[in-house]
């Protein structure tokens, strides 16, 4: 390959999922409760993505990763500091809100502006990466949209690899139904690939390159452009959390054999 | 008054798939709630003939279709222009579509070209005085909400499991068929196969009534000090075939394989139950070896009835969240279940 691949990575905070969470009524409309305080985490899929664009970008000459960041500038701040030490990334960051009640059409539409603005990237280059749905909204939806405000035309969901072949072409793996595989081949980039949880593990802390990250994360942050993601158009008529404590029946004194064939009877009924 | 629309792909045999059918059941009660609405339907694929026929009877007012090769894989350029399309031909208001994979893709690009908006996981959905209320779930199951929205059109994509299969009267249809404009080059991408998951054994059963979760103690020391992975192996495979489940795992459990550990060689990501793998859908589910930390319990949602067996009569998982929890060896118990499955 004559260039490498301009890699933009779309993912933000969401709360630490060993969290219990609380839905409340805010002035415009449903929160969390508590949700400035509440730990947060990148979220998971977008940080599988991360890991993937990172790793893609150190085995392919002349390759750059940028992070797209939509979140509040503070909780963005806490997050990189966990997160520079694990993958070399450039930082966009937006200054807004990243709970799971905004719109994905509006999340998109500023995800979009804000990558055709990113100084230096080829777009013609360009794997858009994200997670294939974010574990606050949820939806699954706002890569495909982001990709579409940016005419690209191949786009992948639930991806686990991606592959650059030698002839320039791009394999890529797509999670379908009964837990199998898609397997296609993209002529080149640009695409999108929304990740599932791809191949690699979450990398170990390199302080070394946790400095060299925040030297640029900082001035990142302080430049964060500030945008009004909401949810226009959607009434919330209710949020709740479902009631799911049981009454668990604890069988300790029964025998292995006395048990098992309780556990068949429960079967075949 | 809305013009209800209901939209799939049809699959490689030229028929609908069983969401799809499932989908279609909640696009026609829809219609019948909702006064003075329109039902048609729109098809697309390789064939859409057999497909056609097969749902004549449902009601609708017209079929719309896009047929031909180019049409027949799973791609996002060809995907998203015929359901470009057809959505613009039938002048659809509220476009009811099934959660496939091929869909999931798809639809969240169309919806932007034609201006409206889309909502994914949808659980419910009904007629609100003349509009169109919808359920769905947040911060992965974890909370539902019942909203609705002005925009339109207005796309929603089901989920699976939740309605009847539409299971009326085939018929002969004459779909109406729709030019697509497909953009230049469409086929950058081309499909070049299926693959199963890494397992050589089928563990992923969509339709099985048991879901069997295995926790990440199948793989560490047991009383003798010593791993027993390949035992672990034998025992979880011969339940599986023995019941006709589902193979469910840990984050943990499907993670050790990431991190250098012994691990199952049939579990990969795509068995991952919770925060970040999936929400099955299951009659009952039986855990096995599994902790109680929220992320994985948010992927028991859907499962009805729950036991499981931990060695920990306090164990998290199962306190308040599952109906019976046998404090016992896993591997002896389930050797002693396959036994009796197999008798």
């Amino acid at each position: 390959m004559s260039q490498g691949f301009h890699l933009v990575v779309c993912g933000s905070i969401v709360p630490d999922p060993l969290q219990t969470l609380e839905p409340i009524q805010g002035a415009e409309g449903p929160a969390l409760k508590n949700e400035m305080m509440l730990p947060a985490v990148l979220d998971p899929w977008a940080g599988h993505a991360l890991y993937e664009a990172a790793h893609l970008a150190a085995a392919t000459p002349d390759s750059k990763v940028w992070l797209v960041s939509l979140g509040p500038r503070a909780k963005l701040q806490q997050l990189m500091m966990t997160i520079a030490p694990k993958a070399a990334f450039e930082l966009v960051a937006l200054d807004g809100p990243a709970g799971g009640f905004t719109e994905a059409w509006e999340t998109a539409e500023a995800l979009a502006e804000c990558i055709k603005t990113i100084p230096g990237l080829d777009r013609s280059r360009l794997l858009l990466f994200g997670g294939c749905a974010s574990a606050s909204r949820d939806a699954g939806v706002t890569m495909q949209m982001v990709g579409e405000r940016l005419e690209i035309s191949d786009q992948f969901l639930a991806v686990d690899e991606l592959t650059p072949q030698e002839n320039g072409t791009i394999r890529i793996l797509e999670r379908i139904e009964a837990g199998r595989y898609q397997v296609s081949e993209c002529a080149g980039p640009p695409l999108v690939a929304a990740w599932a949880t791809g191949r690699l593990p979450e990398p170990p802390n390199n302080a070394q390159l946790g400095m060299q990250n925040m030297r640029s994360i900082m001035p990142a942050l302080q430049k964060a452009q500030p945008a009004r993601v909401g949810a226009e158009g959607v009434e919330f008529l209710e949020v709740e959390v479902p009631k799911q404590r049981r009454n668990t029946r604890v069988v300790e004194d029964a025998s292995v054999d006395e048990m098992a064939r309780e556990i068949v009877e429960w079967i075949r009924k | 008054m809305e013009r209800i629309l209901y939209l799939t792909h049809t699959e490689a045999d030229g028929g609908l798939s069983k969401v799809a059918l499932e989908t279609l059941t909640s696009a026609v009660e829809l219609s019948r709630q909702l006064s003075g609405s329109t039902l048609r339907l729109a098809l697309w694929g390789g064939a859409i003939q057999t497909a056609a026929d097969a749902v004549a009877g449902c009601g609708a007012e017209e079929t719309l279709g896009v047929t031909g090769e180019e049409f027949a894989d799973s791609r996002y350029a060809s995907d998203a222009a015929a359901a470009e399309a057809l959505v613009r031909a039938a002048d659809a208001t509220f476009v009811i579509a099934p959660a496939s994979a091929r869909l999931a893709r798809t639809l969240p690009g169309v919806a932007l070209r034609v201006g409206g908006r889309i909502d994914s996981h949808v659980v419910g959905m009904g007629a609100a005085g003349e509009g169109v209320q919808i359920q769905r779930w947040y911060y992965r199951q974890r909370m539902l909400a019942t909203m609705t929205r002005s925009q339109r059109p207005w796309f929603v994509l089901v989920d699976p499991g939740l309605f009847e299969t539409w299971n009326g009267e085939a018929g002969s249809a004459t779909p109406r068929l729709v030019e697509v404009d497909l953009p230049t080059p469409y086929d950058r991408t081309r499909v070049v196969g299926i693959e199963a998951a890494k397992s050589q054994a089928q563990t992923i059963r969509p339709d099985a009534d048991l879901l069997f979760v295995a926790g990440a103690g199948w793989t560490k020391k047991q009383a003798d000090g010593q791993t027993h992975v390949k035992d672990a192996e034998e025992l979880i495979l011969g339940f599986l075939d023995s019941a006709q489940a589902s193979l469910g795992g840990s984050k943990s459990m499907v993670e050790q394989s990431a991190e250098g550990e012994d691990v199952l060689s049939f579990m990969s990501h795509l068995n991952q139950v919770g925060q970040t793998g999936s929400t099955p859908r299951h009659a009952k589910g039986l855990a096995t070896c599994c902790h109680g930390e929220e992320p994985h319990v948010v992927g028991w949602r859907f499962i009805h009835e729950r036991r499981a067996i931990n060695t920990d009569p306090n164990c998290g998982w199962a306190q308040s969240k599952a109906d019976v929890l046998y404090v016992a060896d896993a591997f002896a118990l389930t050797a002693k279940v396959n036994e009796l499955l197999r008798g």
